[in-house]
């Protein structure tokens, strides 16, 4: 086993993504990649620092950095993607002299070196990949519908973040497949849901996210399959603020992937936390179980049918399973 | 030795920034000098008067001229000291304006630079030698690379000329994107039936041999000399017997192959004839969806085929040809879309191409010009025209302008209403660049006749707005004008792809040694003044193959091109440049080691009675780079008017001025 990865979890992950934290650790150690947190890790700047300032934004990541290096680490990986980005705009920025002068003046010391940030997904994808997922499935998700919602900031800017289709992202996609999910093909993987919006114009974070949870419908999923905790607090505790000005009932969950791919990888419920979703998953999974013995009735149909055409029979008509239809 | 020195003005260009006098009077003081003066301007007609005066009157034998570059009035000296009765090569040429005036304004160490420049050159020219250029006989044949409406244009110019022209295509048939055109701007005219008739030609001038499923395998030789080997690809058809007849076209039961001729939006036999218009009209065997070649059954076309063309063993050859010039016609490739996630990817069916929509628009197409979505078949209500895909868009490396989607884009919107009366069409632009003749008007047409309706904007995503087989496509974008963001439901979208350069461009251009840009684009020798010459001498450039370019640009580059060529073959014989390698055959060891350095394969080894070996230039394909010179450990090989100890004369005299003359 080579060296343990610098984890950041970042603040979110302590509190109201609690369960992304859980089940990252979880599927890291099942899946082999053994984490270390950065000690004594304080908040990236998140969103209001570089609002304000971008080189006090850039002194907070900035010592984080300082922090993994001190310990060793040459790799810091983060779940969310907000620290992500706040991590590598400070490494990227801090190449910069006055810059780096500047971050420097404020820390009080020496600035880091480069640090090879990278999110968890990407660490997944690269490291473990589809293929490592598949081999270690216990419990496939078959016949769960879902879609994959990458938000904005996971693979962009495309040259900061450096990582998929930035437009058209797939990792995910790929990660939910090898568990045996069924990906939908969802328009709306890099649409904004309003994000911080949803403090200072309500409205705003309200009207983005049912648009993506209307289109995850018409796209026939089961969940949206999140990899960050704004994207998923929107979607999912602000679901009540959402249906309400939308005027619809969706209540579709909004697991993170990280916690289906732990189930898929059959660990135990206390390593999951779903029941920190606010929108419980068991309706999803219910749902995919009856679709899937639905299928399995009519394939067995199939079955007969072919058999009866062999003894001479002519075969009944088959009932159209509904499922197979074009969603629409 | 008696030489004489004029320090050029250039107007103000150096004389505002170089004591042009002083140059003078100083170059006075040189060896062997016996007369300098300054003069406005020293390629002027008076300029080059005085030149041939002086040498007359006061017995020169050599003359130095500070100036501008040599690549701008190199040639004019060289023939005034002609005229006078000098060799050409007794003359030298101090590069005083780019290298000294342009780049700084400090006039006191200006003057001296110029000087030193002076200095060396005069001393260059003490250890000069007389070079007479040796002449040559030329093929008056032309190869021309590529089969579009550019290539076709030169051959028939060529061809009209006298010359015997090889006409080389990577397809089955020549006619290029031009063929697969619809309609062409602003005028409205059937493309294939304009550009018909000069197939036609091409295929039928006695003088026009056409090698289509070609490619230019190997280039060497020089200009006026070249020799060039073509790889034919198999057909699997013999072209001798093959009628064009279509019976094997019928009769081939794979008919699951993405036909590239319509743009891959419908499907075609594995053993074809690409279009009814083509130029050979014959058929070929698509090798990869061809039963018997892949499984080894089947055999159907062999059958039916009346006169027993198919040979199912043929293999590609490989034909060797002579020709003294040679003009690169490749044209373009389209933009590839599915880089683009936002809008799609490829994965949306009524996401097309402008040339997918080209077909979909042609009577000819698969839909035989009936406008149809590739989903379902509906005729679509709105369409919406998307430009700058893959142009000006620095995120995917490629932020030029290819000119010509705007005005496409317009003529496929106007089209559409005329097709579908009750339709719609929007379309998204950056900027309308519009500046051809009629181009702006035909542009208006569109808006105020045709009602098309243009938004200034570009368009962030492309989504279906009921799961990706169906429905409509959402089409979101901004409208700068507005300032507003606004969605269009299309029923299909077309995007306007811009050009790229052509697959295997950088490829062929090494073959060819040519220069290309970071984008493929072939260089041209000047962008202003040599816009149809490339650095190598004899080989020219016509159409987009050297940038972005419509069809009238294309056509007149061509027709410039053949120009060039007539004139360079109207000589019987061609001079070659004496500044290249000679070897001193008493000094050579013969090691061999110039030979294996040559990049053009100029020096070949000669075996003496003895048994010894000496190298030896080949003079017509030298070109006179020196990589031969600096190889050479005995020093046996020198560059004509490069030698070591002209170069050594030069570097002394400059050293030389440090010591006595620079303050510290």
């Amino acid at each position: 086993m080579s060296a343990p990865l610098g984890y950041y979890p970042g603040c979110s992950q302590s509190g109201t993504a609690a369960e992304y934290d859980i089940s990252t650790r979880a599927c890291c150690k099942a899946l082999g990649i053994e984490l270390a947190d950065v000690p004594d890790w304080t908040c990236c700047g998140s969103t209001p620092a570089h609002t304000v300032d971008h080189h006090l934004a850039g002194a907070l990541s900035a010592r984080n950095l300082l922090q993994a290096q001190a310990a060793g680490f040459d790799r810091v990986i983060t779940p969310c993607p907000s620290c992500l980005s706040a991590l590598k705009t400070a490494d990227a920025h801090l190449a910069h002299e006055t810059y780096r002068a500047k971050v420097e003046h404020l820390l009080g010391r020496p600035g880091p070196g480069p640090v090879n940030c990278q999110s968890v997904l990407q660490v997944l994808f690269e490291q473990i990949g589809p293929g490592g997922v598949k081999a270690k499935v216990t419990r496939p998700l078959t016949g769960l519908r879902v879609a994959p919602y990458y938000g904005c900031i996971m693979n962009r800017p495309p040259g900061l973040m450096n990582f998929d289709d930035p437009e058209n992202p797939m990792a995910m996609d790929a990660l939910l497949s090898a568990c045996g999910a069924e990906v939908v093909d969802f328009p709306f993987k890099t649409e904004c849901c309003g994000a911080a919006f949803g403090m200072p114009r309500l409205d705003v974070m309200q009207r983005l996210s049912a648009r993506i949870l209307d289109m995850a419908r018409s796209c026939g999923a089961d969940a949206i399959v999140v990899a960050c905790p704004l994207c998923q607090m929107n979607l999912d505790l602000r679901r009540g603020q959402v249906n309400s000005a939308s005027g619809q009932d969706i209540t579709m969950p909004v697991p993170y992937f990280t916690q289906l791919l732990g189930l898929a990888l059959g660990l135990p419920d206390a390593d999951l936390a779903l029941g920190k979703l606010v929108l419980p998953l068991a309706p999803a999974l219910i749902a995919a179980k009856e679709r899937e013995a639905q299928r399995e009735a009519h394939r067995e149909g199939e079955r007969a049918a072919k058999e009866a055409v062999k003894a001479g029979h002519r075969p009944a008509p088959q009932p159209v399973c509904e499922e197979d239809a074009p969603c629409a | 030795m008696r030489i004489g020195v004029m320090v050029c003005h250039c107007g103000n260009n150096i004389a505002a920034t170089v004591d042009c006098e002083a140059v003078a009077a100083a170059a006075r003081e040189f060896p062997d000098v016996v007369y300098a003066t300054d003069h406005m301007y020293a390629c002027s007609d008076p300029g080059q008067k005085t030149i041939e005066q002086t040498i007359r009157d006061l017995k020169l034998d050599g003359v130095v001229v500070a100036s501008c570059s040599p690549r701008m009035h190199e040639m004019t000296f060289r023939r005034a000291v002609e005229r006078a009765g000098l060799n050409r090569y007794m003359f030298e040429m101090a590069n005083i304006r780019e290298h000294v005036a342009w780049i700084s304004l400090d006039r006191k160490r200006n003057t001296q630079k110029a000087t030193d420049l002076v200095r060396m050159a005069v001393e260059k020219l003490r250890v000069d030698r007389p070079l007479t250029p040796k002449s040559f006989d030329v093929q008056k044949r032309v190869l021309i690379v590529g089969g579009g409406v550019a290539g076709i244009q030169a051959a028939l110019d060529c061809a009209d000329g006298g010359l015997d022209v090889l006409l080389v295509e990577r397809k089955a048939s020549i006619g290029g994107i031009m063929s697969k055109l619809d309609k062409t701007f602003p005028t409205i005219d059937c493309s294939v039936c304009v550009l018909g008739p000069k197939m036609v030609d091409a295929g039928q001038n006695p003088r026009i041999t056409l090698h289509t499923c070609s490619e230019v395998e190997e280039v060497s030789g020089y200009v006026g000399n070249f020799e060039v080997k073509i790889r034919k690809r198999t057909t699997y058809v013999d072209w001798t017997k093959c009628t064009g007849c279509g019976a094997c076209q019928e009769k081939c039961p794979s008919r699951k192959v993405p036909d590239a001729f319509n743009e891959n939006i419908s499907l075609t036999t594995a053993i074809n004839i690409p279009f009814p218009q083509a130029i050979p009209k014959r058929a070929t065997i698509n090798a990869a969806h061809c039963i018997r070649l892949t499984k080894g059954k089947c055999g159907a076309c062999a059958k039916i085929c009346p006169t027993g063309a198919i040979d199912y063993e043929m293999q590609d050859e490989i034909i060797t040809e002579k020709v003294g010039a040679i003009i690169a016609a490749t044209g373009i490739t389209l933009f590839d879309h599915t880089r683009l996630g936002e809008y799609g990817a490829g994965r949306y069916p009524d996401v097309v191409t402008s040339l997918a929509y080209e077909r979909m628009l042609s009577a000819s197409g698969p839909t035989a010009g009936h406008i149809k979505r590739p989903s379902d078949g509906r005729e679509p209500k709105t369409v919406v025209f998307i430009s700058c895909v893959g142009s000006r868009d620095r995120s995917v490396d490629r932020p030029y302008c290819s000119g010509f989607c705007c005005m496409y884009t317009a003529k496929q919107a106007i089209l559409t209403r005329d097709h579908i009366p009750d339709s719609k069409a929007f379309v998204f632009y950056m900027d309308i660049r519009a500046n051809g003749k009629g181009y702006e008007e035909f542009v208006r047409r569109a808006q105020e006749e045709y009602a098309v309706e243009y938004v200034r904007g570009r368009v962030a995503h492309i989504y279906p707005t009921a799961g990706p087989d169906g429905g409509q496509l959402m089409v979101r974008g901004a409208d700068t004008l507005l300032g507003a963001q606004v969605e269009v439901a299309a029923d299909l979208v077309v995007l306007a792809v811009g050009a790229e350069s052509s697959t295997g461009a950088p490829e062929l251009a090494e073959k060819l040694h040519i220069s290309y840009d970071h984008y493929g684009f072939f260089m041209e020798s000047h962008p202003k003044l040599r816009p149809v010459e490339t650095n190598t001498v004899g080989i020219f450039l016509a159409g987009a193959c050297q940038g972005p370019k419509d069809i009238p640009a294309s056509v007149a580059q061509a027709s410039a091109a053949a120009g060039k060529v007539l004139a360079l073959l109207s000589k019987d014989k061609l001079e070659s440049d004496p500044q290249i390698a000679l070897v001193q055959a008493i000094r050579c060891i013969g090691c061999g080691k110039c030979e294996r350095t040559c990049p053009f394969g100029a020096i070949r080894m000669r075996e003496l009675r003895d048994g010894s070996k000496r190298a030896e230039v080949v003079e017509t394909v030298c070109q006179g780079c020196g990589i031969c010179s600096v190889t050479c450990p005995v020093r046996a090989i020198q560059l004509q008017h490069f030698t070591d100890s002209q170069l050594l004369a030069e570097v002394n005299a400059l050293c030389r001025t440090w010591d006595e003359t620079t303050e510290s």
